[in-house]
């Protein structure tokens, strides 16, 4: 069974804040999810090794011109966007502060 | 009305496309609230691109195929200007930016958009139970769920209220709850079809495809909505249709035994995908036992792939740019809050599931280990297609269960896929034919193909919806 503090961490890892009822509900499904996907394990790993390097080398990576594309990335482009955000400031994203940021009572729990 | 008769009777000025798509909004105010396959009806657009189609025909210019046939697209599809909620709360209030290359082929074939229909949130479920705005009914016995992710899609051509839906598939998504509501659904090949503009569930697993009532409708939608996109750069030109005389004769229909070793939920449901199968033997193919080995690991492969790869779509929701913003103090208390109260639980559970599989000290048990895993199913299919042509299967081992009934259990509901995502995780086109009724509830056949090679699976399809009186095995309510 997936300990309550792995859970915790996992949340914290996704950004997911979790009520305890949650936190008690996850452990039990996870639990139960990994238990059939850990199946896996019993697969001759070598085998698959071989087919996944032989896949991995026919994968081929495409690119294109990195070019401005207008319409989408034109001003009023940037401007429908930034309709969208919660919260805004001169044409910026208004953020929370990063430098010197407020702890929050949650980070405390977590550590 | 399917989407052939459609553009004659328009041709023929049998009813204009505006009388056409008042029908539909009318069907839609009358029936959906008992249905709720819709989460957004778009009136105004609709009209207004049926009014253009009739200034078309007016003019005596050739219309195309899709021209003036109301459709549906599901609410992970992004159209400029409109609503898209992904099926969640945390998306509400968001209103798209820009049109998904799939919607602008549609706008560009003239096609008349009636709205957004409902979905599993983020695509995630077999049910649409999970959708954050109230589950959609199957049609066909309010009681019992549609399938999903693209159960809204699949309800709206079931009921006739679109002629025909997109949606999308990642492990079933469109062939499940095209099974259970009794119409047409194809995924096409990965990379047939451009996923710019499909709200991201597992980039390597999603693609958009058709759910129609006849495969006839599916290979015309299909046909408008492939192709190379610069902005997907998974995206592949596909092979311009042959339109060759299909002969079946010899043709070599492949039955993976482990997709047979087990009895399907229903007795009667075994027999009615049994008489499929001897059909396309009376027919002249060749039925070819075949076996896909890793067919056991497939489904625990995708939920370590799947959960993975939504794990890191989902990070862009968090309250910054768009979406719903949750309140809090500090940077970290907003990005809790904003995902805590803006996913349901099943992201939350896939998101946790894919960060686990994800992290240091996990990641090669888990997530390099499918990895490799799926490359083993992959060899398996590429072995088996060297004896046979297509493959067929049921689509799920269920009948369309009871709303509720799979809710408790994760586990319960993604034993649904289990015929369905080897597809997804290989790549593979498969389509979801309609082919009998057990009672009230249909039961779809599932017809794999090599990569590809969609019009083959087409074909094969069209051959049993030609064959019997369609009406029988068919939706439409």
């Amino acid at each position: 069974m997936i300990s309550k503090q792995e859970i915790q961490h996992i949340a914290k890892l996704a950004r997911l804040g979790l009520t305890e009822k949650e936190v008690k509900k996850y452990q039990k499904e996870l639990s139960s999810i990994l238990d059939y996907v850990g199946k896996l394990k019993e697969i001759d790993s070598e085998i698959s090794e071989f087919a996944f390097a032989k896949h991995l080398l026919e994968a081929e990576n495409i690119m294109r011109e990195d070019e401005m594309r207008f319409g989408d990335a034109s001003v009023d482009g940037a401007e429908k966007l930034l309709e969208l955000a919660p919260q805004t400031k001169n044409g910026y994203l208004k953020v929370k502060s990063i430098l010197n940021p407020i702890r929050s009572p949650s980070q405390k729990k977590f550590r | 009305m399917t989407v052939k008769e459609i553009h004659r009777g328009l041709i023929k000025k049998e009813f204009s496309a505006l009388e056409l798509c008042k029908v539909y909004l009318a069907k839609i105010k009358k029936e959906d609230k008992k249905i709720n396959a819709f989460l957004n009806v778009s009136e105004e657009l609709a009209l207004s691109q049926a009014k253009e189609v009739d200034t078309l025909i007016s003019q005596k210019r050739k219309i195309p195929f899709l021209a003036g046939v109301p459709c549906a697209v599901k609410d992970n599809i992004l159209i400029e200007g409109a609503s898209c909620t992904a099926g969640s709360k945390i998306l509400e209030n968001y209103i798209a930016s820009y049109d998904a290359t799939v919607i602008k082929k549609l706008k560009r074939e003239k096609a008349v958009i009636l709205g957004k229909t409902n979905l599993d949130e983020f695509a995630l479920g077999s049910s649409t139970e999970n959708s954050a705005f109230g589950p959609t009914k199957n049609p066909h016995d309010l009681t019992r769920v549609p399938g999903g992710s693209s159960g809204g899609s699949a309800a709206a051509v079931a009921a006739d209220l679109s002629v025909f839906s997109l949606g999308s598939d990642t492990g079933g998504s469109i062939r499940e709850p095209a099974a259970f509501c009794g119409v047409v659904g194809l995924k096409p090949t990965y990379g047939a079809v451009s996923r710019y503009g499909l709200i991201a569930f597992a980039s390597s697993l999603d693609q958009i495809g058709p759910i129609t009532k006849t495969v006839e409708d599916a290979k015309i939608v299909f046909d408008t909505i492939k192709g190379k996109d610069k902005l997907d750069s998974t995206s592949v030109e596909t092979p311009e249709f042959k339109n060759l005389k299909f002969k079946i004769k010899n043709f070599k229909i492949g039955l993976p035994k482990e997709y047979f070793n087990k009895k399907l939920d229903d007795p009667q449901m075994e027999e009615i995908i049994e008489k499929a199968i001897k059909k396309y033997q009376d027919l002249g193919a060749k039925i070819v036992q075949i076996s896909l080995p890793h067919t056991e690991y497939a489904l625990e492969t995708y939920y370590i792939i799947a959960p993975s790869e939504i794990s890191a779509n989902l990070a862009r929701f968090d309250g910054i740019k768009y979406g719903f913003s949750g309140a809090g103090k500090s940077l970290l208390d907003v990005y809790l809050a904003s995902r805590g109260e803006g996913f349901g639980p099943e992201p939350k559970r896939r998101i946790m599931l894919g960060t686990y599989a994800l992290s240091a000290g996990y990641y090669e048990a888990y997530y390099l280990k499918a990895q490799k895993v799926r490359a083993l199913v992959s060899k398996d299919f590429e072995k088996a297609f060297k004896k046979v042509d297509v493959m067929l299967s049921p689509v799920s081992p269920f009948l369309p269960f009871k709303m509720g009934e799979r809710t408790k259990n994760p586990l319960a509901m993604y034993l649904v896929d289990i015929y369905t995502n080897s597809a997804n995780l290989v790549g593979l086109p498969a389509l979801s034919l309609p082919v009998g009724k057990v009672g009230k509830l249909p039961v779809g056949l599932q017809i794999i193909g090599k990569h590809f090679e969609e019009e083959k699976i087409l074909e094969i399809g069209k051959l049993f919806e030609e064959d019997k009186s369609f009406s029988s095995a068919s939706a439409a309510i």
